[in-house]
Parts: C-alpha cells; sequence; structure tokens
C-alpha cells in the first residue's frame, strides 16, 4: 500500500503540479525529487539499529506489502505547448514573445527547408541526386531548437534536422553540393546526400549509423565542461534510434558522468515502416528519463514556441548544473522515411493529410504571425516566388559543378597518407589510365 | 644518459599515462574501475594526482566507454579509454569500426577523432580461457582509419602508448596482460615515443625469417637460440609492433634476403593476421621464398581453459617449423 500510494504521490504531485502552473515549473519540482545534485552520492554512515534499508544501490524505505509499480502509459507524461493547434497562445505568459524579426527569421526558414525539400526530393526522382530525405512536419523541432542554442553549442543529429544547420546560416549552395557530391562539397564527395556536416557552424558530420552519436554527445559534453567556456551540446535523435544500446549508453553516461547535454529526440511516430507501438511498449522515450536521474519534459514538436521555450531553459540549466536534459518532441513525419521509402505501404494518406493540414508547425505560426499583422497574403506569395528562385538558382549552379578530383578518395583516411595507401593510389591512376574510356573522367574535377 | 627506472609493463603504462596527464592539461582517462587503480593497477595513483575529473570510472558500458571518448576527442580532449579485457572490445566494435574509422574520411576532414586512444589487456595469461585470453588484432586490422599497436616490454609500451596518445588518429593499444608483472626493465621515467608503423629488427639472421608481436616475441626469441643451437640456422627477428598500417618494408626485406618466413601468433590462424602478411609476402617476394611461409598460430577453437598448454604456439611447435621449412 505504502509503496503504490508513494508511487501515485509522485506521479499524482506531477500532474497537481502541471495542472497548477504548467510547463517548466514541473522540472524544478522534479528535481526537488532527483536523488543527485552536483557531486557523487555521499556514502552515509551504516546503521543497522535503524530499520531503514541501507543498500548501497538504492535510498527508499521497506514496504510490507507486494505490490508492483504500475507504468503509466494511459496517461503519461503530458505535452507541453504554447499555441493551440491553429497557432493561438494559450497562455500569455508562455508567450516567448520574440521580436517580430525573429519570428519572421523562424518562419522564413522553415519555408526555405520545406521549399529545398521539395526540389530536392524531386531531382532525386529523376535521377539527379542518389538519394534524398524530406524534413515534412518537423520543421517546428529544428527552427525552435535551434534559435534556443548558442552559435558555439555544438549539434549532433541524427540525418532528420537540416533545419537546424539551415538555421545557423549553412547556405544553400553547401546543401546542394553536399546532396550532388560535387567538388564544392566540404566533405569531399564520400557520402550519400544529407549526411551534412560543417565545422564552422559547430554541426557534428552526419553518419547513417543510428543512435551512435548519443554517446559521443555525452563525450563532447563532458570535454566542454572542462573547457569551461559556457558550451553546451545538442544531441538529435528519433524515437526509433531511441531504443538502441548507444541510446541507453549515452543517457546513462552523460547522468553520471554530469555533462552539460540536451537529448532532442524528434518522436515522429514511426521508423520508416515502423509505428511506435511496435517502438517500445513504455509512455514514449521521456519517462526513460527519470529511469537514468535526468530531467525530462515531453513537448508539442509541432509548436516551435514550445520547442524553442523548453530547449532555452534546459540549454540554460544544463550548462549551469551540469546535468543532462531529456526533451522528447513530439511530431508527426509527413513524407517517406526516404526516396527509397512509399509510406503509402503502411500507412493511410487520411492520416498523413491530417498532419498536413490540421497540425503543421508552418501553419500553425503562420497564423501567429497573421493575428499580429506581421504577415500578409502578399509576403507569403512574394516570399514563396523568392524562395524557390534561390533554391532553383542554387540546384541549377550545383548541377553543372564538376565531381570531386579522384585523388580524394584516397586522402583522409588517416591525418597523413600511408605507404601502402600511396601505392594503391598510383595503381588506381595507371589502371585508369590504361582503361580510361571506361571511367567518367570527365564528371571528375582534375 | 636519460634517467630511468626499475617498471614492469603495468608501471610503463602509468608512467605514459602520468607523463601525458602532466603535459596536457585536456588530456582525460576513463573506462571500468581506472579510479581506484584499474584491475592491473594501470592507473594506480593517478586520480589523487591528477583530480576526480580527469581520471574517473564510467558505467560499464564498452559501447558507452568507446563512444563517448570518441566524443570527447572530436570536442578537443585528449581521450585515452580503457577496455577491461580486449575479449569485451567487441559491443564497441560498430563505434571504433564506423565511427571512429572513419570520422575523418567521411566530414571531409572537418572531424576527426585522432585523439583517441583506446588500451586493452590482451593475450593468454595461463588461465584466463575463453573470455581472459584473446588477441583480436585481426577483426581490426580490416578497419582503414584506425590504427592497432601491439607492444612486446615496459620500454616499448610506454614509447608506443606515448605514439600512440600523440598521433591525430585513433589508436588501439593492446597490452600482454601475461607481462603486466613479469616483464621488468629499467624505463626512462621522461617521456619519449617509439615510431609507429616501423617494425623492428631484434635480432639479424640470415636464413630464416621469424615475425611476431607482444608475448610472442620472446617465445621466438628462445626459438632462434634453440634454432641457432641445435640446427646451426641463424634467425632474423622481427617485432612487428604496428600490426595496421604494418610495415610491409621491413618484412619483405628481410625475407628477400632470407627466403623463409614463419610468423606466429596466439590468436586462431584462420583469418588472423599472419594470413595478411603471408600473402603480401608471397606476392613481393614470391621468387625470393625457398620454402611456403609457415604460420604457427592457435587452433580454430576458442581459447580454451585447461587445454591452454596444447593451444598455445609454443617454441616446440614454431622450432618444428622452422626445421621442416629448412628441410622443405
Amino acid at each position: 500500500m505504502a509503496a503504490v500510494r508513494s508511487m501515485n504521490k509522485m506521479y499524482g504531485v506531477c500532474f497537481h503540479v502541471v495542472r497548477q502552473t504548467a510547463g517548466l515549473k514541473v522540472s524544478r519540482l522534479l528535481q526537488h525529487r532527483a536523488f543527485r545534485v552536483g557531486a557523487v552520492q555521499r556514502q552515509q554512515p551504516f546503521d543497522s539499529t535503524l530499520e531503514k534499508p541501507q543498500f548501497p544501490g538504492a535510498s527508499a524505505d521497506f514496504v510490507d506489502q507486494l505490490d508492483f509499480i504500475q507504468p503509466n502509459v494511459i496517461s503519461g507524461i503530458p505535452v507541453y505547448r504554447v499555441m493551440d493547434r491553429q497557432g493561438n497562445i494559450i497562455n500569455p505568459s508562455q508567450d516567448p514573445q520574440l521580436s517580430k524579426e525573429t519570428v519572421l527569421n523562424f518562419y522564413q526558414k522553415m519555408t526555405l527547408l520545406n521549399t529545398m525539400d521539395r526540389i530536392l526530393y524531386e531531382s532525386q526522382r529523376q535521377g539527379r541526386i542518389s538519394f534524398y530525405m524530406t524534413n515534412y512536419g518537423e520543421e517546428g523541432t529544428h527552427i525552435g531548437s535551434a534559435a534556443a542554442l548558442d552559435p558555439n553549442d555544438i549539434v549532433f543529429g541524427q540525418y532528420r534536422e537540416a533545419g537546424v544547420l539551415m538555421y545557423r546560416g549553412f547556405p544553400l549552395d553547401l546543401f546542394m553540393a553536399q546532396c550532388y557530391a560535387n567538388a564544392d562539397d566540404l566533405g569531399k564527395g564520400r557520402q550519400m546526400p544529407v549526411h551534412y556536416g560543417s565545422k564552422d557552424l559547430n554541426f557534428v558530420t552526419i553518419s547513417s549509423p543510428l543512435a551512435t552519436q548519443i554517446p559521443q554527445a555525452a563525450g563532447a559534453a563532458y570535454a566542454l565542461k572542462r573547457e569551461n567556456m559556457n558550451r553546451a551540446v545538442i544531441c538529435y535523435f528519433g524515437e526509433g534510434a531511441a531504443s538502441e544500446g548507444d541510446a541507453h549508453a549515452g543517457f546513462n553516461f552523460s547522468a553520471t558522468l554530469e555533462c552539460p547535454l540536451i537529448f532532442f529526440c524528434r518522436n515522429n511516430g514511426y521508423a520508416i515502416s515502423t509505428p511506435t507501438n511496435e517502438q517500445y511498449r513504455g509512455d514514449g522515450i521521456a519517462a526513460r528519463g527519470p529511469g537514468y536521474g535526468m530531467l525530462s519534459i515531453r513537448v508539442d514538436g509541432n509548436d516551435v514556441f514550445a520547442v524553442y521555450n523548453a530547449t532555452k531553459e534546459a540549454r540554460r540549466r544544463a550548462v549551469a548544473e551540469n546535468q543532462p536534459f531529456l526533451i522528447e518532441a513530439m511530431t508527426y513525419r509527413i513524407g517517406h522515411h526516404s526516396t527509397s521509402d512509399d509510406s503509402s505501404a503502411y500507412r493511410s494518406v487520411d492520416e498523413v493529410n491530417y498532419w498536413d493540414k490540421q497540425d503543421h508547425p508552418i501553419s500553425r505560426l503562420r497564423h501567429y504571425m497573421t493575428t499580429r499583422g506581421w504577415w500578409s497574403e502578399d509576403d507569403e506569395r512574394s516570399w514563396r516566388k523568392q524562395s524557390r528562385k534561390t533554391v532553383m538558382e542554387a540546384f541549377e549552379r550545383a548541377e553543372k559543378r564538376l565531381k570531386p578530383n579522384v585523388e580524394l578518395m584516397f586522402t583522409d583516411v588517416y591525418q597523413e597518407m600511408t605507404p601502402g595507401l600511396n601505392k594503391q593510389r598510383e595503381s588506381m591512376w595507371r589502371h585508369v589510365q590504361q582503361y580510361k574510356e571506361h571511367y567518367p573522367l570527365d564528371l571528375y574535377d582534375k | 644518459m636519460r634517467p630511468t627506472q626499475k617498471m614492469n609493463l603495468f608501471q610503463s603504462v602509468t608512467s605514459a599515462l602520468d607523463n601525458t596527464l602532466a603535459s596536457d592539461p585536456t588530456a582525460v582517462i576513463f573506462g571500468e574501475d581506472v579510479a581506484f587503480g584499474g584491475v592491473f593497477r594501470c592507473t594506480v595513483g593517478l586520480r589523487d594526482k591528477y583530480g576526480k575529473d580527469r581520471v574517473f570510472n564510467t558505467p560499464l558500458c564498452e559501447q558507452g566507454i568507446v563512444g563517448f571518448g570518441i566524443g570527447a576527442a572530436v570536442a578537443g580532449a585528449t581521450a585515452i579509454a580503457e577496455i577491461q579485457f580486449a575479449d569485451y572490445i567487441y559491443p564497441a566494435f560498430d563505434q571504433i569500426v564506423n565511427e571512429a574509422a572513419k570520422y575523418r574520411y567521411r566530414s571531409g576532414n572537418l572531424f576527426d577523432c585522432g585523439n583517441l586512444t583506446i588500451r586493452a589487456p590482451w593475450g593468454c595469461v595461463g588461465h584466463g580461457s575463453l573470455y581472459h585470453s584473446q588477441s583480436p588484432e585481426a577483426f581490426f586490422a580490416h578497419c582503414p582509419g584506425i590504427k592497432v599497436v601491439i607492444p612486446r616490454s615496459p620500454v616499448q609500451a610506454k614509447g608506443l602508448l606515448l605514439a600512440c596518445i600523440a598521433d591525430q588518429n585513433p589508436c588501439i593499444f593492446f597490452e600482454p596482460k601475461i607481462l603486466y608483472r613479469a616483464a621488468v626493465e629499467q624505463v626512462p621515467v621522461e617521456p619519449y615515443t617509439i615510431p609507429l608503423s616501423q617494425a623492428e629488427i631484434l635480432q639479424e639472421g640470415s636464413d630464416v625469417t621469424l615475425v611476431a608481436w607482444g608475448t610472442q616475441i620472446h617465445v621466438m626469441r628462445e626459438v632462434a637460440n634453440m634454432a641457432q643451437e641445435k640446427l646451426g640456422v641463424s634467425c632474423e627477428l622481427i617485432d612487428l609492433q604496428t600490426i595496421l598500417p604494418w610495415d610491409t618494408e621491413t618484412v619483405c626485406k628481410s625475407v628477400v634476403k632470407t627466403g623463409r618466413l614463419l610468423i606466429s601468433h596466439e590468436a586462431p590462424i584462420t583469418g588472423g593476421f599472419a594470413a595478411e602478411i603471408s600473402s603480401t609476402v608471397q606476392e613481393e617476394c614470391f621468387l625470393n621464398l625457398e620454402a611456403p611461409i609457415s604460420r604457427v598460430c592457435g587452433y580454430d577453437t576458442p581459447f580454451p581453459h585447461i587445454f591452454e598448454p596444447f593451444y598455445i604456439p609454443d617454441k616446440w611447435k614454431c622450432f618444428e617449423a622452422i626445421k621442416k621449412m629448412i628441410n622443405y
């Protein structure tokens, strides 16, 4: 009885507080409950005269009633939001009251991303690039979180965070160069499309294996903590990748080693064709946070202000208190997983249309802007025209550019060229010279 | 004359780590149980000397240890990760092969984890059985982008470990655990490095080239003496030291001279690193060979417990292999 009561009390207090105050204050309450702040757990001296458990592994009370703790999936962790589905502010105290210029920039970045996605998806269909992944429906998670960070914060992504890079100022030409793997690609043409990276913008190059970035983010955050230069790390991943062992490793390490880090889970309902009810049975990803001793929140990922507020507060506290935060941004993947996927094979057009028409981060923000007289139909028309034009111009430039010099196949394996690789390189060129009519040399830079 | 101190192999490792923590403020050492000094005492005294933010325990999770190490290195720290036994490195295989090894190449040199060094106790120890005796170098030899290094003695261990730490590529440093206490030398107290990817000729000879690394070098030294005394055969003994990228030039030059090659390692023979050496040498030195290249290695079984004396490539097996090559 006592166990159930105390568990109910824990969840009950949470909900009580949520009803009373909303959003961010929940995390403060959860913190009082947390059994770590700052340093290592203090070892209490063992005293068997006390009827309190003395186990080093947990501090709790004894109970003499057999009860299993119920996982709370029916009414799980609530979803923090600032705007309703139309884009009206619900609780004015939660409106971050960003400037018109900032909000317009949010909108323009989200729509520019959307435009770039449409054009590059189409270009794959036409055989111009080999592969592409769109970000449809998740633009709010990218822009809201990116805007809440400092430009010197390091970003570790999965593959559906192009809006973060766009927000930071990565030019269209470089997005295109990577997708086309042309000679301007910072990655030197080595990876499939959408595997972007930028040292200047502190966006670590994307890699295909899922969740590998999660423990890496913990290590990077630890190094930044020691540097003590007010920098944080954010680590993006999907709800599917959260099933990987690396996710468990990363969460546990970041909590035990006290790292200034934000874990940002984009829960978009699908991992390719696998829906969430086949991915997990608990209350999503946010509910795992407390298991690691981590402060956690669930937000409406299609509400750019909710994402912004949560990320901003998490970032502030992660750096001030040297502890990780878990944000689960609920959203919906409107597009296919990639150009290699046709999602009509596993979900209905009606389901996709609901999200596209009734709960979209771009339209919700537009409503917020139009309500304030910040954006008109004319603005929309001319912006659409202008953004399409700039994307098409970048596209045409990327199309014409040669591919990187084939020499670059052999460099950067190690920092230095090795004798073995040198021999292979020379052997390759001799072969290609001899059989040159069979190799597409003209497409490559000399 | 550099000042030296009598050190065994684990003490020479501690010395290298001590030098590193002293000179590089970004250096951190982490892994299971490193805080109290480590299960093989390689990190004794370092936490007290340099602080708990620099020498610390991690949770029990090899994929986390290596992933964390990669991230720390990417962010600019000198990250020295300890895996408690090489036998337990496999959960980290994805992080090592798919991430660490490819970080620089895939990013077009925007990012790298060259500051990462992974250390792990390696090789047979008399009673280690399946999971405390493994020599996994062959798995990693197949992975462009990392370096794999194995010392034979305390002096080599300190110099090669410091070279790995300084090297701007992710390195795996396997430490022969049977030598931790057993091998004792006068080791320079100050830091020094021994070049990577350079095999060392320990003893010159004219009839047979012997190639090995780690503990097996000591076996081969005895074999060379036996061959000289009993067969009048002069052996050239080479310590490969770096498995990847390996020094093909030194080995091939030696085989051109002697015409015979014996490679020996504890790891199972099929797909073991001797196969790579053998393949390259026959390509480069085919017409110089007087006999087929000989490999004396572990059998293709998991490393057994009670049968260890029969499993290992001991001096009698190596001696017999030399006899066969000479009489071919």
